[in-house]
């Protein structure tokens, strides 16, 4: 399979997503990759939400919709509201193909497959401990048993990416730059799950969830149908864990007793708990993404767009974008910096780095006014709706009026003028 | 649910020495101990009698969250072994 022993073209380094992309992409266009996968399978150690884009998993995968194993059809967004006890949910829904939910465990190693069979050379079970540096460039690699080489390594090895720290591209994670998730999966038959969902056949639902136990927290839940089970779980800055004392597990279980929450799972059965990071520390700071020799994609390079919920499309897109530029590398055979920063070029022309840099301010805003955008609105919320919706014989007017004057009571009326400012601040850099 | 049923749904094969290595003169002088609650698998817990940190490594998840958390960047924290750690069936 390999030209000379252990030399190869590139060597792509984690079987996620980008990983997967960036080797399929290079064994199309006939250059020689090994992918390595440090899990039993590819998967095996991946974690996330629960959907997959349609139109970006497309790009790499034309026919992945009938020939993948994928679980449901997306065909309804929630976002739900939650207070200590009440809720408010917001329920946008179309059946137009916009995502699926999947199981990691189940279509990475699909996916690694796929590569596999375009010419990838996967090499599965094997830790990838350092990169060789040698006249200032990437050379290969160091696993447990053997090293190996190649004129190009990617580093694809996850939101830890140990390798990116090791060869100085990134610095030290602050707490404030990742959140720690948590999640179950809960068995529970298909026809019982379209029930509680008002869904049918293969149709599938997702809740976001703001609020509950996370109020005022830097945090959030949420809920993914499969086949024949239920995913709940919860993303929360490490720092306001530290901050707090509290323990992950915790949070998700008062958030499965929550009112709106427990009867969608009740009866359930738990057939797995999980944990992984998700980057958070969005576009200033995204490490170096280039140097000699080496790129980084994916989760390695913080590509994740919090607000929109998504990671896995940043990650197969600049897999992909890599690939295209190593092939460019590997025909003039030149693998420096320089010509490799073209990586950074097609993502910045790309949405993934448009749509990162769009976001660049978004957690520093509402951090500064978390209390009131992450607790006190959202609670708002729900005490217009308990307002709206009571029969108490007071008056309408005088509700309406109490509820207005709450707003200007409630807190100092500076809290109201920092508010409007950190809106109009957060709008301003999303649309300027 | 306690933490031990939870993880009583994974898969593990663990490694016969501990890829989680604790700097314990550096425990010692820690005082927030962040490892002790932030981590998803309670991996950690510290010994006040003995001051230790004992680790419970067979049932980490390998997110990586105790070493981003330690005030005192004192977790040594690398990857179990290619055949070894956990595996998640479900992710």
């Amino acid at each position: 399979m390999l030209k000379k022993e252990n030399q190869t073209d590139v060597i792509v380094v984690g079987a996620g997503p980008a990983g997967i992309a960036c080797a399929i992409t290079l064994a199309r266009a006939g250059k020689e990759v090994v992918l390595i996968e440090r899990g039993l399978f590819a998967g095996s150690k991946n974690v996330f939400g629960g959907a997959i884009y349609t139109q970006p998993t497309k790009e790499i995968f034309p026919n992945f919709e009938t020939e993948a194993p994928i679980e449901r059809r997306t065909v309804e967004h929630n976002f739900a509201i939650l207070g200590e006890e009440d809720s408010t949910t917001i329920t946008y829904r179309k059946d137009d193909n916009t995502s699926y939910s999947v199981i990691r465990g189940k279509f990475d190693r699909w996916a690694a497959d796929e590569a596999r069979k375009a010419g990838v050379y996967l090499v599965e079970e094997t830790v990838v401990r350092e990169l060789i540096k040698e006249n200032n460039k990437i050379i290969g690699i160091k696993t447990e048993l053997e090293d190996f080489y190649a004129n190009i390594v990617v580093l694809a090895d996850g939101v830890n990416s140990l390798l990116a720290k090791q060869i100085g591209l990134r610095k030290d994670f602050s707490t404030h730059d990742l959140a720690l998730s948590v999640k179950e999966v809960i068995k529970l038959n298909k026809e019982t799950i379209n029930q509680r969902f008002r869904l049918k056949d293969d149709e599938g639902a997702i809740i976001e969830i703001f609020g509950g136990p996370m109020l005022g927290m830097l945090g959030l839940g949420f809920m993914y149908t499969n086949k024949d089970s239920i995913t709940i779980g919860l993303g929360i800055t490490i720092n306001e864990l530290v901050e707090k004392g509290l323990r992950p597990f915790d949070l998700l279980e008062r958030l499965k007793q929550h009112p709106t929450i427990a009867p969608l799972i009740q009866g359930g059965e738990l057939k797995e708990y999980s944990a992984h990071m998700i980057p958070e520390g969005g576009y200033k700071k995204i490490p170096q993404l280039t140097d000699n020799g080496v790129l980084v994609v994916g989760d390695a390079a913080m590509l994740v767009n919090n607000l929109h919920w998504e990671g896995t499309n940043l990650a197969l897109i600049s897999g992909k974008l890599a690939a295209e530029t190593i092939i460019n590398a590997i025909n003039i055979g030149d693998y420096s910096k320089e010509k490799l920063s073209e990586y950074e070029k097609k993502l910045q022309k790309s949405f993934v780095l448009k749509d990162m840099k769009t976001y660049k301010d978004l957690f520093s805003v509402i951090e500064t006014r978390k209390k009131a955008f992450l607790s006190y609105y959202l609670c708002k919320i729900n005490a217009f709706f308990e307002m709206f919706t009571s029969v108490n014989s007071i008056p309408k007017r005088q509700n309406y009026w109490n509820f207005i004057k709450s707003i200007f009571t409630d807190r100092k009326i500076s809290e109201l003028f920092k508010d409007i400012g950190a809106i109009i601040k957060l709008i301003w850099s999303i649309l300027i | 649910m306690n933490i031990d049923k939870k993880l009583y749904t994974l898969k593990y094969s663990p490694d016969t020495d501990s890829h989680l290595i604790p700097d314990i003169e550096k425990c010692k002088t820690c005082k927030s101990k962040n490892c002790t609650y932030i981590c998803p698998a309670q991996v950690y817990e510290w010994n006040e009698e003995k001051q230790e940190l004992i680790v419970n490594y067979e049932n980490c998840l390998e997110c990586g969250a105790c070493r981003v958390a330690c005030e005192k960047k004192a977790i040594n924290w690398r990857y179990p072994k290619g055949t070894k750690g956990v595996t998640f069936k479900q992710g």
